[in-house]
């Protein structure tokens, strides 16, 4: 812990740090590459969508002196149509018969209890009608957007709009993502890996939100400073936030790496095993995402707007006195807040803007020692 | 409110910049600052209070969904008609229920659920050891409403002494519909005067085991109607329609209609199943005196969907009670009015006609006079209740509601049992890995952390006992999916305090003020990120259809609990640890050594100019 105790306090300090503002457009370019990897392994692959999806029935029956191959045959034979088994860690198999109709698919299962010897009321099946997939599919779409309209709506009240760009930006990009690796690897699309998508909506906004939280407080009265620019601080607040936004990561992806390791590997597949696929996927692509993409984007939103623009010239013009000074002031880039700034500019202040200002203070001068 | 506790805490400067900090929130930041124990107790209350209501309650664990006990979970859609789309409404969907409710617990299942899910889909759950097959098919078919003349009842069983209670009711029950319509609330109050007729109520509780049906007697006769006024099937010579089914037919008919057995379920749900409409059949129904009656009734006249609405209305004018009253379409309206006019002609049992749903006779008032005019009305001696439900049943057959099985899934006990332990393994192993990891990087504070994760499981656990019999939530494989899930939203929210508590140490502050001045922050961060993540959860949980909604309804729950407990568990418990010497004095295993965090000294005390800002502030 104390490695990692001094590191938290080293990166809350801003001694040390990784300028992700700067390095934006490096991290814009590997995710455009991914999304355009996954757009394209959408395009060409498409996906693999379950028997939830296009109606059919899965058997999944217990175990049996049958082999695998046997029971395909004998599957493909009752239903006439493709059959899919894959043997369980139980011993049991599971049979995947798409395109069957639910009244067809009794027939199936009668005529496979027979086959394999067992029982008919000890195969578990789920039989679905095409229409029904096509249903959740639907409702998780009118999810979805209800749910962008809803975050971007209260992200642009909470925050401001900028930031509600930023984060329906990193959403959508993680979204894509995980869909992507789904069409480039072929998992099966099903109910479970939707429900999976549609958490990691909230997770990956959850983690975004906390950034900005940190962000918003940071930048409160910037422009009564003229030490730092917007970006700047944005990047300390990343940096700052950085112990954090990896605890929260480790902590989801845990439970997360529990189910994964069951659903796959005591039960094989089934809706534990897809929950937990997307979102695991999708929880990486959060966290990396309200990192690298979304911060940067509002910095570079806020550096556009006229006030920002205002403040970036008189910082650096304040710098390039200073810089005539001093040469190596500008390596503190990311280690002070904008605190030194004239006497306390606004006395009427209270509170959290307070707080950056006098822990500067006090780190004034050691920093100064430093170089 | 801030101050007494922060000012023993010593230096002068972390004290005010505190209650600077804290002062703009006077009300909760600072009552939980200085009254943790109260908040404490309250909690601890709050979880014995509900844990008590669990054991009370009887309910112990939390109502397991099929897919973890084991069953068939049926899944229906109902399908829109042409010309029809506004046929699916939430209250012909609940009307849906309410008669597949009827038929599957009629198979003698019990607990048996049906509920409707989303705006369309019904969703039947059979636990395991019911027939699967006979569920499906008597919830996969469509509800069919005739209206049926009757040829011959009589009840069915030995107990009951057939007496014919002929027209001793009649005095009371016929009202002219004019009357009615006011009160029936349609508009195109027909002026014709169209009769009652007077109609046995049905009644719920069912006929004792029979010895010996009665053999068919010629002459039926009828319900054993010791009250005048609630029974009304009368007895009498063949309709017209009748007639017409003769020959073989018929008497295979008879002999049907001789070896019925209403009493018994099995022979119920078999009678007449399969006659086409314009056949004769067969049929059972209830009396208002609960005995089972058994009837053969001619080809049906008129059908559901002549009905245009039926609706339950309370007759003030007659004092006649409840009664039911009849909107016909058009169509229906003559075939209602030549119906009715033959009957009429009849005399008793053949001047009724049977209402049969789905087979089963609801009601079989007479008429007396030829009904003409589309509307009519059935009166009798309803409990409100009673006449509701006719109503619902005569709307229900007039609407074109039909099914399609959306989904089916069989599970067997054993795979139910499975899933539960799976999904049970893998919190467990996620819990276990998340507490590890909270331990090595947190040290002390992972006791807190771990506390109010133990608090927040035992909440959810003893809430979703509770909310099994109170809403009907049952836990399901993906409900298990969200709780597991949630460990982490639950988790991070102690991380978000922490991490500012530690960030306060590292700025030279002592941890009593550092836990303070953490925690208005901190909670406004928790706050906005469950805000988001419950939205998500809310806006799954209404859209969404099927598995989805188990998980959202967890997650969400488990959102709002996260909230409770860092507000009124973690925030106050911090609070009072932090007065102890263990983790007040940073022990190198409390989590919050200063010098493992790296804290500096607080050399802003030298700083003169900074708080010089101070009185002016305040």
């Amino acid at each position: 812990m104390s490695k990692l105790g001094n590191l938290g306090a080293r990166l809350h300090r801003g001694e040390i740090g990784y300028d992700f503002v700067a390095h934006r457009f490096l991290w814009y370019g590997v995710s455009v590459l991914i999304t355009v990897l996954a757009i394209a392994g959408l395009g060409f692959r498409g996906l693999n969508m379950g028997i939830e999806f296009q109606g059919g029935a899965v058997f999944t029956v217990p175990k049996t002196s049958v082999s695998a191959s046997q029971a395909e045959t004998y599957a493909e034979e009752a239903a006439g149509h493709d059959a899919i088994v894959q043997e369980l860690g139980s011993g049991g198999m599971r049979i995947q018969v798409s395109g069957v109709d639910t009244a067809k698919s009794d027939d199936i299962k009668q005529q496979l209890a027979q086959d394999l010897k067992v029982d008919a009321d000890d195969i578990n099946a789920d039989l679905v009608g095409p229409s029904w997939g096509e249903q959740i599919a639907n409702k998780a779409w009118q999810g979805l957007g209800i749910f962008l309209v809803l975050v971007v709506i209260y992200l642009a009240i909470a925050f401001e709009w900028r930031m509600a760009v930023a984060a329906f930006v990193a959403l959508i990009h993680d979204i894509t993502i995980t869909v992507g690796i789904y069409a480039l690897v072929g998992f099966e699309v099903t109910p479970g890996t939707v429900i999976g998508l549609l958490t990691i909506l909230g997770y990956s906004l959850y983690d975004t939100v906390v950034v900005f939280d940190s962000l918003k407080e940071q930048t409160k009265d910037i422009t009564k400073q003229t030490r730092w620019t917007y970006s700047e601080i944005a990047n300390r607040s990343i940096n700052s936030t950085l112990v954090r936004s990896v605890n929260t990561t480790v902590v989801a992806l845990l439970p997360v790496a529990g189910l994964l390791f069951i659903g796959g590997g005591v039960l094989g597949a089934g809706m534990l095993n897809d929950i937990s696929l997307s979102l695991f996927v999708g929880l990486a692509a959060g966290a990396y995402s309200s990192i690298f993409i979304a911060t940067p984007l509002v910095a570079d939103l806020k550096e556009r707007e006229p006030q920002m623009k205002a403040l970036k010239k008189r910082v650096l013009a304040k710098r390039a006195q200073s810089t005539d000074r001093d040469t190596a002031d500008q390596d503190g880039t990311a280690d002070e807040p904008y605190g030194d700034e004239p006497e306390d500019a606004a006395p009427a202040v209270v509170g959290p803007r307070h707080q950056p200002a006098t822990r500067n203070r006090g780190r004034g001068r050691p920093s100064g020692k430093r170089r | 409110m801030a101050r007494p506790s922060a000012r023993p805490s010593g230096a002068g400067r972390p004290e005010r910049e505190y209650e600077k900090v804290a002062a703009p929130k006077k009300g909760r930041s600072a009552s939980a600052q200085s009254r943790p124990g109260r908040a404490l107790v309250l909690m601890l209350i709050a979880v014995v209070a509900l844990t008590g209501g669990m054991f009370a309650s009887g309910h112990h664990t939390p109502r397991l969904g099929i897919d973890l006990a084991g069953g068939t979970s049926i899944t229906l859609t109902a399908v829109t008609e042409p010309g029809q789309a506004n046929a699916i409404n939430p209250t012909n969907m609940d009307t849906a229920v309410e008669i597949m409710e009827r038929r599957v617990n009629g198979l003698g299942v019990s607990e048996a659920e049906v509920q409707t899910q989303g705006d369309r889909n019904i969703i039947v759950n059979v636990p395991k050891g019911t027939d699967s097959e006979q569920a499906r098919e008597q919830v996969g078919t469509t509800a069919k409403l005739y209206f049926r003349p009757v040829v011959a009842t009589e009840v069915s069983g030995t107990d009951a002494s057939a007496s014919p209670s002929a027209g001793s009711s009649a005095a009371a029950s016929p009202s002219p519909s004019a009357s009615a319509d006011e009160s029936a609330a349609d508009e195109e109050a027909s002026s014709s005067p169209s009769d009652a007729a007077s109609p046995s109520a049905s009644a719920t509780s069912q006929g004792r085991a029979v010895t010996e049906a009665l053999k068919a007697d010629p002459t039926p006769s009828d319900s054993a109607a010791t009250s005048a006024d609630a029974s009304a099937s009368p007895s009498a010579s063949a309709s017209a329609s009748e007639s017409a089914g003769s020959g073989e037919a018929d008497a295979q008919l008879q002999a049907q209609y001789a070896a019925l057995d209403c009493t018994k379920a099995d022979q119920r749900s078999e009678a007449g199943s399969g006659a086409k409409p314009a056949d004769s059949t067969v049929a059972c129904g209830q009396n208002a005196q609960g005995q089972w009656q058994k009837y053969v009734l001619g080809p049906a006249e008129v059908d559901g969907t002549d009905v245009d609405k039926a609706e339950a209305v309370f007759d003030t004018q007659s004092a006649a009670g409840w009664k039911v009253t009849m909107d016909f379409t058009s169509k229906g309206a003559d075939k209602f009015a030549a119906i009715t006019g033959k009957l009429a002609q009849n005399q008793t049992p053949q001047n009724q006609f049977a209402i049969v749903l789905d087979n089963e006779v609801v009601s079989d008032p007479y008429v007396n006079q030829s009904i003409t005019g589309g509307n009519a009305e059935i009166s009798g001696s309803f409990t409100q209740e009673e006449a509701q439900g006719l109503a619902n049943m005569l709307s229900y057959g007039a609407l074109p509601l039909s099914f399609k099985e959306s989904s089916v899934t069989t599970v067997t006990a054993a795979l139910g049992g499975e899933q539960l332990e799976a999904g049970l393994i893998a919190g467990a192993i996620g819990l276990a890995l998340v507490v590890i990891y909270l331990l090595v990087y947190y040290r002390g504070l992972s006791l807190i952390a771990l506390a109010s994760l133990l608090i927040s499981a035992a909440l959810t656990y003893v809430i979703m006992s509770l909310l099994g019999p109170a809403i009907g939530f049952a836990l399901n494989l993906p409900a298990v999916c969200g709780a597991i899930v949630a460990i982490g939203i639950t988790a991070d929210s102690f991380i978000v305090y922490f991490e500012r508590v530690r960030d306060e140490v590292r700025e030279g502050r002592s941890l009593r003020p550092a836990v303070e001045r953490g925690w208005p922050r901190a909670r406004r961060t928790i706050l906005v990120s469950d805000f988001v993540s419950f939205l998500a959860a809310a806006v799954l949980f209404v859209v969404s259809v099927g598995k989805v909604q188990g998980f959202a309804f967890t997650l969400g729950l488990t959102t709002l609990l996260d909230v409770v407990v860092v507000f009124f568990f973690t925030k106050p418990l911090l609070t009072l640890l932090a007065r102890t010497k263990f983790f007040g004095g940073g022990h190198k295993w409390s989590g919050l050594d200063p010098k493992r965090l790296g804290a500096r000294p607080p050399l802003r005390r030298t700083r003169r100019p900074a708080v010089h800002v101070d009185p002016k502030e305040a």
